[in-house]
């Protein structure tokens, strides 16, 4: 990193790329310090990581005997956490491919759904005249900082009371058993995703050229083919990016998953079930460090793959915001 | 493990497919016939109108004979996303709120006593001075860590990669973050040490610690958790930023001859300030809802409790609606200033 390029090539001719502040900060500060220092940081966000990687693939034994690093003196590896930890039958084990499933099963729907509505709003609230409309969007963008402890419990009594006013009942109770539980964490996603998703696909709908949808309407399209036809196609990177988001967010959710899917292997994410690994059986590291990983790899590898997509959706939906 | 334990898990997900194909499909047949109607009433209008007005130019007929439509029409795009928004987060907010001023089974009026208890309980108070600290470290050292990393890996050789690995703990779940790290404190009292920062600690001549259980410098260590998830978040936006800058800033501070210390100060600061603003006030809204990380490590226990997981255990586990209901009020409080101070500053912004 010190010696990247030329010292004087950015003094040199007007034509070299114009360098950033902080480019040049870096190369006069000292650049050994900076290179040090950006190692040292390198290393303390990757060596974590690495051993619980490490350790998931060492004998039981070994991981509660020595620590991973000793793995370089004497390399033993091992499938058998993950078989144990994955496929187990004993209550003690993780049995997380049950809970893998759930973790499928609760992210599919709860990231289509958010993205379809929002989509759809986003495109009313920027090319379709109402009264009232600009209104209606800065309500849905305050929504935006409710925090959702503030939903929680009268969502839950929604759906295991009904609603009733005054002794009449407005809506019965959803009365949901086992699997069907599902459906409800699949409503708490999509309700508690809305607005950030309005907010981020209406910054991407809104600045597409009006010449286009004047131009879609003289043809004589209407909204509902303008919005398939031409806003669907033009704002897929923003889709792409919020749905990869709201899949991140769902599939490492812990809160919502304890309140509304329950504890048990029904319905359960890996979070969940994580999480009740780490609180009863702490000192089972071969279960935590496999578990852990499983649990981590679907994201990983979808936010390895995508990440362009991540880090635009990032810059538009913070920075503007 | 047989294919019949996942069959009912994967039907219920093929439902939900199904509805979602279902009600998002019928959603858009509804908006193609509907609007259809109300164009073909146009058309006769236009044709009615043409017939009439044979010599004069014809009125703009977009402008004039969409207006009875319109309004109509994007209620029925809204609709769907309103009335989930008014379910799940409007009508509960406000019930929350009527809650928080009732005891415990939400059954008599208790005025603002849950308020009253959040400032009495001694254990409460702790929660409340562990999420201070928690918000004021947090924000504090994930954005400093970020600014820091994207100046010197800023034109790097290996920029990219360097930043991909920084940046890649944002793509693990808190609970998942907390294992790791549970790691790298994990403690036995003989043999060797299986954690990361124990074997540091007794290979410089400590003897072991149980870092988790000793307040109050286990709240910190995860804080540190927090600040490892974010600090990527920070360098990703804030890097941005830096590369915006316009070159010819820097190149007239460069002909002024300052130093790069003054360079940093003088013209990278106060080019990504509302950059920084927005980190700043982006993580301490996380930060201030962190539940899961304190879950995992400790559950609360060794004096770490924070706001967000006591308004769990009130609520969901001692069912105590009234005080966790209060206390979701009490976050929901504590994010109002923060926001204000950002549109303030946005505002600021717009007008220079």
């Amino acid at each position: 990193m010190t010696t990247t390029t030329p010292v004087l090539a950015g003094e040199a001719t007007a034509e070299q790329p114009p360098r950033t502040a902080a480019g040049r900060v870096r190369k006069r500060l000292n650049s050994r310090t900076a290179t040090t220092v950006s190692i040292v940081i390198a290393l303390l966000w990757t060596v974590p990581t690495f051993g619980l990687l490490l350790s998931s693939f060492r004998p039981e034994d070994e991981i509660k005997t020595t620590g991973w690093w000793t793995f370089f003196t004497n390399p033993q590896l091992t499938f058998e956490n993950y078989n144990e930890v994955l496929f187990g039958r004993s209550s003690s084990s993780g049995q997380l491919a049950q809970y893998f499933v759930n973790s499928i099963v609760i992210t599919i729907p709860s990231v289509l759904f958010p993205i379809a509505l929002a989509s759809l709003a986003a495109y009313a609230l920027s090319w379709i005249k109402f009264r009232g409309r600009d209104w209606v969007y800065i309500g849905i963008f305050a929504l935006q900082i409710v925090p959702l402890q503030m939903a929680l419990v009268p969502l839950l009594s929604f759906f295991s009371r009904g609603v009733s006013l005054g002794g009449v009942t407005l809506m019965p109770a959803w009365d949901l058993a086992d699997e069907q539980k599902f459906i409800q964490v699949w409503f708490a996603h999509t309700c508690f995703a809305l607005p950030f998703a309005i907010f981020l696909l209406h910054n991407f709908v809104s600045q597409l050229p009006n010449e286009l949808m004047e131009a879609a309407r003289v043809d004589g399209a209407g909204h509902s083919k303008i919005f398939r036809s031409i806003v669907l196609p033009l704002i897929t990177p923003a889709l792409a990016s919020l749905a990869i988001f709201q899949f991140l967010w769902v599939w490492n959710d812990l809160l919502v998953a304890l309140i509304f899917a329950g504890g048990t292997r029904d319905t359960a994410p890996l979070t969940v079930r994580l999480a009740e690994l780490a609180g009863t059986r702490g000192s089972e590291w071969q279960r935590l460090t496999s578990g852990a990983f499983v649990s981590i790899v679907v994201p990983l590898i979808v936010f390895l793959s995508l990440q362009r997509y991540f880090v635009r959706g990032l810059l538009t939906g913070s920075v503007k915001g | 493990m047989e294919f019949e334990d996942f069959a009912p898990k994967l039907s219920m997900l093929l439902y939900g497919v199904i509805a979602f194909v279902v009600i998002i499909g019928g959603l858009l047949l509804l908006l193609d016939v509907v609007p259809n109607y109300f164009a073909r009433r146009r058309e006769a209008a236009l044709v009615a109108a043409s017939v009439s007005t044979t010599d004069g130019p014809a009125p703009p007929p977009s402008r004039r004979l969409r207006k009875p439509g319109e309004g109509l029409l994007g209620l029925a795009f809204l609709i769907p996303a309103l009335l989930l928004l008014l379910i799940g987060l409007v009508v509960p907010a406000i019930r929350t709120i009527i809650l928080s001023l009732s005891n415990g089974d939400s059954t008599e009026f208790v005025g603002l006593r849950n308020y009253g208890w959040i400032f009495q309980e001694n254990d409460i108070i702790r929660v409340l001075t562990n999420t201070l600290g928690w918000v004021v470290l947090v924000p504090l050292l994930a954005t400093g860590v970020g600014l820091l990393y994207a100046v010197m890996v800023d034109r790097a050789r290996f920029e990219a990669v360097a930043k991909s690995l920084i940046f890649l703990p944002m793509a693990i779940s808190f609970v998942g973050a907390g294992i790791i790290w549970k790691f790298v404190y994990a403690y036995r009292g003989d043999g060797d040490q299986i954690g990361l920062l124990n074997w540091l600690w007794t290979t410089l001549g400590g003897e072991p610690q149980q870092f988790l259980n000793n307040a109050p410098w286990n709240t910190f260590l995860l804080i540190v958790v927090m600040v490892w998830i974010q600090a990527g978040f920070a360098m990703v936006i804030l890097s941005a930023a830096i590369k915006a800058i316009p070159s010819d800033i820097v190149e007239a501070a460069r002909l002024d001859g300052v130093t790069p210390w003054q360079m940093f100060w003088r013209v990278t600061l106060p080019s990504i300030r509302p950059s920084l603003i927005v980190v700043v006030v982006t993580i301490t809204i996380a930060t201030l809802k962190v539940f899961d990380i304190v879950r995992t490590m400790t559950n609360g226990n060794f004096d770490t409790n924070v706001v967000a997981l006591e308004m769990y255990n009130q609520a969901f586990r001692y069912q105590e609606n009234g005080q966790g209901s209060a206390l979701a009020v009490f976050l929901f409080i504590l994010v109002i200033p923060i926001v204000i101070f950002q549109i303030r500053n946005l505002r600021r912004q717009r007008e220079v």
